[in-house]
């Protein structure tokens, strides 16, 4: 009796499903984001108005051109991104993955070209607490400082996003996206979006303010 | 409407497990979300009494001048795990996360939140942040002593485990907003039908409203405690004066949470009284809609206050008397809330059983500690106040003698629904009068030494403190002594007390309509809501006292 109780039990919690209230979390949730970054972006435009002239000569240290390229891929797996829950809904599974997958080669590509980046900083001696970076102005370490937390904090974002969209490609693979059940596919697609929506206000913050 | 008590065969939660194990796994990794509140009661309730010792001690040192039993290094650590465990372990989790997830889906007609698994994971994250809490302690450096406000530049140069402690903070952040975005989904997604937003009863409002400001700022602390992290670690100099930075800027970014988050810890509270309050008048709540509104005004301009800790701080005269005035209107939502529960007692048929006394000492210890607030909002007594034993005493009434006596006064309404017995009510009445007057004795005091000049967080004081210090300390022991009576014989309840009916208070909110404690599923079949919510002729059809 007891069982077969919590076997309707558990069947009925399974069959409970709404796509709607799932995607308002999801909206909420990256209303949270915004914050957390919102916070990043409050202490910038603090130190920004305070070390204007420093943090326009720190700037002119960055490469534009990584940079710019960084943001192409990122758009561009923004876009691969939306058409993949697009051949979804259109019941188009094998064009769904080649997209899914693109979007995570960029995103990879993202990060290799951010290694690059970093390391080639770091070798010039600039990193928070380095010698280099102490004999410099106050402006300019705080805007190492900040360009080290800010674009690190998005880098472990697309970390966590290549994990979820490696998810979301296997669940694609067997089945448990499909076109009538593909609420995780664009809920993960938005965390994606957003994460590029972040990347597009840093790279002018960092990149174009020489 | 629906009358779902009349089944007496029936299996109650804690007789039906959610999923194919049994015993202790049924619980550990179970989604529903009464066994969940019940399992985030006892982890709080645990932490809460911990908090209670740390206190304890901390006013035995304080029993008389010099040094009492402790060193000043120990003392310093105690005052910060007091205000970290009562603040991120108790008080801000304890009403949402326990009687939140137990009754926010079943007074709205639903049978879960809209995310029961996020909700198992927010629990768990719970522990994690608890854990770590703990796990700080031992660690090499020693517990952290900065005050639970962290302030910089002292938190990044003194080399006790800060890092570890506020990760801890930070983690439980997390599952303080997790809580939050699955609360607002399910008031959104799962109001049965005929609930409409004006029938939802105001304990809902209320948490409604905290889930919001849940969301709203806790990242703003996620990421400030994340750059005090960094900062130690790393040496950025974002908030280090030394290398260009603000420490300031610090304080902002730490009360546009922490203020706000004084109205997470209260709302749900002026939530549970709006409950109360009618149930024990057998009159609907005067101004349903007011009150409602209220606790949306309170989210919304509590977020815009937070500066009027930072008065003496070093702000431009301009945004001191902005945030002055701000502070003074967010008095009003909360005026607005006290005089309506007052006009709802109002030739009502008062029943004075314990719940209602808890309110009862709630009223008037939280008026002290709201009237006391205008006194430090104020600027120009805040510089007299400011960092003294004033606005301790000032924060004790409101966030103990306010959100802690309702913490009791939802045990005391909602136990024999939550566990099906009833407690022994002389000795629920013993302990109300115990906690006033012990209360009182311990914190009022206080408001005395900080007019005279006594500083708060300080290891000795004064001569001519000793005799009021002595009071508070004896205060101390009564209101400990209270709590811990409390907790002794609401187990003892469990074990041996009396099996409560399913409407032992003719209460008409949803969780009345239903068996105590609730079967599985909260409801047999998903009701239709005909009634505003605190319609009391509805006993009649409820079969009330037959």
């Amino acid at each position: 009796m007891a069982s077969n109780i919590e076997a309707t039990i558990s069947i009925e919690q399974q069959a409970h499903r709404d796509d709607v209230g799932a995607r308002m979390g999801m909206w909420l949730f990256l209303f949270t984001e915004i914050l957390l970054f919102g916070g990043m972006f409050l202490i910038y435009a603090v130190y920004r108005y305070q070390y204007p002239d420093q943090f326009h000569l720190a700037g002119m240290e960055l490469n534009t051109g990584i940079g710019t390229l960084n943001t192409i891929i990122l758009l561009t797996s923004s876009l691969t991104m939306a058409l993949s829950i697009a051949a979804i809904q259109k019941k188009n599974k094998a064009l769904s993955i080649i997209m899914l997958s693109s979007t995570l080669l960029f995103a990879l590509l993202f990060m290799v070209n951010k290694f690059f980046e970093w390391s080639a900083k770091i070798s010039h001696g600039i990193f928070p607490g380095s010698k280099e970076l102490l004999e410099k102005q106050n402006g300019e370490i705080l805007f190492f400082g900040l360009y080290y937390v800010m674009t690190g904090l998005h880098a472990f974002h697309i970390i966590i996003g290549i994990v979820i969209l490696t998810f979301m490609l296997v669940f694609l693979i067997r089945n448990k996206i499909t076109s009538d059940n593909y609420v995780k596919l664009e809920n993960s697609g938005l965390y994606w979006h957003l994460v590029d929506l972040i990347w597009i206000f840093l790279f002018p913050l960092f990149y174009l303010i020489q | 409407m629906i009358n779902e008590a009349a089944n007496p065969g029936e299996k109650s939660f804690y007789q039906v497990s959610t999923n194919k194990h049994t015993g202790i796994l049924s619980w550990l990794l179970t989604v529903d979300h009464k066994r969940i509140g019940i399992m985030y009661l006892i982890a709080i309730l645990s932490f809460f009494l911990v908090g209670v010792v740390i206190g304890l001690f901390m006013r035995w040192e304080l029993m008389f001048p010099g040094k009492t039993i402790m060193e000043a290094q120990t003392y310093n650590t105690l005052f910060t795990l007091h205000g970290v465990i009562m603040i991120f372990l108790f008080i801000i989790p304890g009403l949402p996360a326990i009687f939140g997830n137990f009754f926010l889906p079943i007074q709205l007609g639903a049978k879960d939140v809209a995310f029961p698994r996020l909700n198992l994971l927010s629990f768990y994250i719970y522990v994690i942040g608890a854990i770590l809490v703990l796990v700080s302690l031992f660690l090499p450096g020693g517990p952290i002593d900065t005050g639970w406000t962290f302030y910089i530049p002292y938190s990044i140069r003194t080399s006790t485990n800060v890092s570890m402690a506020i990760f801890a903070a930070f983690i439980l952040g997390f599952s303080s907003i997790l809580t939050g975005i699955n609360f607002v989904t399910t008031v959104h997604r799962l109001r049965a039908p005929g609930m409409t937003w004006f029938r939802m009863p105001l304990f809902v409002w209320s948490t409604y409203a905290t889930a919001w400001i849940q969301i709203i700022a806790t990242p703003v602390i996620g990421i400030t405690i994340l750059l005090v992290i960094i900062e130690r670690a790393f040496g950025v100099g974002i908030f280090d004066p030394a290398l260009g930075g603000d420490p300031i800027l610090f304080q902002h970014l730490f009360w546009i949470y922490s203020h706000p988050a004084v109205y997470i810890m209260i709302l749900p509270a002026m939530g549970v009284v709006s409950e109360i309050i009618p149930t024990f008048s057998r009159r609907t709540i005067f101004g349903y809609k007011q009150i409602a509104y209220s606790s949306l005004a309170i989210a919304f301009v509590g977020y815009l206050v937070w500066a009027h800790h930072m008065f003496t701080s070093g702000m431009s005269d301009t945004s001191r008397w902005i945030f002055s005035l701000l502070t003074f209107i967010v008095a009003l939502p909360s005026g607005v809330k006290i005089f309506n529960w007052v006009a709802t007692m109002y030739k009502g048929s008062i029943d004075p059983q314990v719940p209602f006394l808890w309110v009862m000492s709630f009223i008037f210890l939280f008026s002290i500690g709201g009237l006391t607030g205008l006194v430090v909002g104020a600027l120009a007594t805040d510089v007299h106040l400011h960092d003294t034993y004033f606005v301790v005493a000032h924060f004790h009434y409101v966030m103990f003698g306010g959100t802690g006596t309702i913490f009791f006064a939802a045990l005391h309404y909602w136990f024999p629904k939550m566990f099906g017995k009833m407690y022994n009510k002389r000795f629920a009445v013993i302990s109300v009068v115990l906690f006033f007057i012990g209360f009182n004795m311990l914190y009022f005091p206080k408001f005395i030494l900080g007019y005279m000049g006594m500083p708060r967080r300080y290891y000795d004081y004064l001569p001519e403190f000793a005799s009021l210090q002595l009071v508070s300390t004896i205060g101390s022991w009564i209101l400990a002594g209270a709590i811990f009576f409390v907790v002794g014989y609401l187990i003892h309840a469990l074990y041996k007390g009396k099996k409560a009916t399913a409407n032992p208070w003719g209460g008409v909110t949803l969780e009345w309509h239903i068996a105590s404690p609730p079967p599985m599923e909260n409801f047999h079949e998903i009701p239709t809501i005909t009634h505003e919510p605190y319609d009391f002729s509805q006993l009649k059809e409820m079969k009330y006292g037959e």
